[in-house]
């Protein structure tokens, strides 16, 4: 008896462990990036930083602005959203509310290869089919461009959003949609008058998650978008991401503990604050509107 | 395949793969630095590989900074420099008593491209370079027209060498006047192939690189002649041997670390560099060093000759021979 309840002890304590080991790894990286940010902020002024147009801190006449990479990061990841959000979002609601249970079979699992491609395929795809295919209609669209990475990486989060959407949309109450139809609704009435509002937390919240999944995306954009730090809205321009900067100067031969180095630490905090924001959204909207409808 | 047969055959194989990986190397040699003498040092390797399976070879690529860093902690025997070594490092050598032999092995003209839809600029003036490139051009000089009256008012989009490169220490200090002094707005990449492709996709672009990235991407960009005041030269092997291509040719140089070279796997194989740079320095688009130079060079190695003949003097327009013969 005292044997079981140790043995039971001792599982519990090896379980422990190892949800400790994430919550380690969670803090460690918010140490150590936010020791040497701390140490960054202490020779460059943090209203520079978030202020000055210019970033070029590897070069003789240094600028530490993170603007110009903060836009590029969320230009390319405006584009993906824009394109992946309608996408997702018919693919879910036409899923869930046309398609025979066999297509949904079939297509469900297609789709969720999107997620598992390399996200360095997904650049050289970008690069070499989809920038040389959009210049042959947009001319003056650079080589290394916002656009096609952008567009790229929006196919690449389209699982992420139908896939939660769908389960959302799921779990509506089937009451509401026979209410829906009881009042004489069309299909697509009922779907997009109906289904999405009822369904909109859990749209949100994998909206989010795509967001956040779009804004760390790395590869795409280190390989298609290019290296300029450019302080630009337009999506025909090269840009650099933030993810793409930190990439540059980890390959490269700055050395450590220098200053220089110590930028990349700057611009990971800045980029790791934006997504901890929204995943902080994403858990509150989820929790607020739950139990909506038990 | 029955099945009992595919079992053994199974171990075999991966018996087979794995005696493979622990093969014996009766020598080592590390080498690292310079992505635009990699091409040369690369082809040297591969062809002395043929007659000497059992010694192995690594080249790496981390632009000459990186590759000094490492030549300064003792972890590569051979160091490929795109420009000679500075006083900074060859100091970090010696903290570690790394002594050094500093060996040319070729000349390299620097190219400056521009798209082939480009189809206004013929050439353009090293004051015009510097105009575009010098730090006080950023978020300036943001058109053609800006560099030469006549030129359509095209956004100018640039394309160059990254911080911890030779070719970009090389390149400042020829065109804007100090090493590493250039705006910072632009494409900066150690990887040439992402300058080849951006240029090449983009009607405003201008870059520069290696003579022999050029040359390998001939059909995807124009070159871009350089007026000195003598009227526009484009680089080829006579105007960059004899300095007509000036101030954008140079010499290209691998270190060898002077403990090394006492190893006879080591002295064997810059023998086998020294004796076939000529020819292989051709076949992957450099330009030779004059005979007399190799030669010279060769008897350096003999003569354990340390340090470097620059000492930390520039290298642009440079005489090697003159340089080498001094005492």
């Amino acid at each position: 008896m005292v044997n079981r309840r140790l043995k039971e002890k001792m599982i519990e304590g090896v379980m422990m462990l190892c949800s400790f080991v994430t919550i380690l790894t969670t803090l460690s990286i918010i140490i150590i990036l936010a020791v040497d940010t701390f140490k960054f902020f202490g020779e460059v002024s943090i209203i520079d930083f978030f202020t000055d147009t210019q970033w070029t801190p590897l070069f003789s006449e240094k600028h530490f602005g993170i603007l110009p990479l903060l836009m590029g990061t969320l230009l390319t990841t405006t584009i993906a959203v824009l394109f992946a959000v309608p996408v997702g979002l018919i693919i879910a609601v036409y899923l869930n509310e046309y398609a025979s249970p066999r297509f949904t079979a079939i297509v469900k699992p297609i789709l969720e290869i999107l997620a598992a491609i390399p996200t360095v395929v997904y650049g050289f795809f970008a690069l070499q089919f989809v920038t040389p295919l959009l210049q042959s209609f947009i001319p003056g669209l650079r080589g290394f461009n916002a656009l096609s990475p952008g567009l790229v990486m929006g196919v690449m989060i389209i699982p992420y959003i139908t896939s939660l959407s769908e389960d959302a949309l799921r779990a509506v109450p089937k009451s509401l949609r026979e209410a829906s139809y009881g009042m004489g609704a069309t299909k697509l009435q009922t779907a997009f008058r109906v289904m999405i509002p009822a369904a909109s937390s859990g749209i949100l919240v994998s909206i989010i998650l795509a967001v956040s999944r779009a804004l760390g995306e790395t590869m795409i954009v280190a390989i298609a978008a290019g290296q300029e730090p450019n302080l630009t809205f337009n999506p025909m321009e090269s840009v650099e991401t933030i993810t793409t900067y930190i990439v540059q100067v980890s390959m490269g031969d700055v050395p450590q503990d220098s200053l220089e180095y110590r930028t990349i630490f700057a611009a990971g905090m800045t980029l790791f604050v934006f997504t901890f924001i929204l995943n902080n959204i994403s858990f509150w909207l989820r929790k607020k509107y739950q139990n909506q409808y038990e | 395949m029955s099945r009992k047969l595919f079992l053994p055959m199974a171990v075999f194989c991966v018996a087979a793969s794995l005696s493979s990986c622990f093969k014996q190397y009766k020598g080592k040699i590390q080498i690292d630095g310079s992505s635009s003498v990699y091409p040369i040092t690369e082809a040297v390797a591969e062809e002395y590989r043929v007659n000497h399976a059992d010694i192995r070879i690594t080249v790496g690529v981390s632009g000459t900074g990186g590759g000094f860093k490492k030549f300064a902690r003792g972890e590569t025997d051979i160091s490929n420099a795109s420009r000679p070594i500075t006083a900074k490092e060859a100091a970090a050598c010696k903290a570690n008593n790394i002594a050094f032999i500093e060996i040319p092995v070729a000349y390299d003209g620097l190219a400056v491209v521009v798209s082939p839809t480009n189809d206004f600029v013929d050439y353009l003036t090293v004051a015009e370079l510097k105009k575009i490139w010098e730090p006080a051009a950023q978020n300036k000089i943001t058109s053609w027209k800006q560099v030469r009256d006549g030129f359509p008012d095209l956004p100018i989009r640039l394309y160059g060498a990254g911080t911890s490169s030779g070719t970009y220490d090389y390149f400042t200090e020829a065109i804007v006047g100090k090493a590493k002094s250039s705006r910072g707005d632009y494409t900066a990449s150690e990887d040439d192939n992402v300058l080849v492709q951006g240029v090449a996709s983009d009607k405003g672009g201008l870059g520069y690189f290696g003579l022999a990235y050029y040359l390998e991407n001939k059909s995807k960009l124009k070159l871009v002649g350089i007026d000195n005041g003598l009227g526009p030269k484009f680089p080829s092997d006579s105007t960059v041997t004899n300095g007509v291509y000036a101030p954008l040719s140079r010499p290209e140089f691998i270190y060898v670390n002077a403990a090394a070279a006492s190893n006879e796997t080591v002295k064997d194989f810059i023998k086998f560099y020294i004796d076939n740079a000529a020819q292989l320095v051709k076949e992957v688009g450099y330009v030779p060093l004059p005979a007399e130079v190799y030669k010279l060079a060769y008897q350096r190695m003999l003569d354990n000759k340390q340090g470097s003949m620059f000492g930390n003097t520039t290298t642009v327009g440079a005489d090697l021979e003159k340089l080498m013969k001094k005492p």
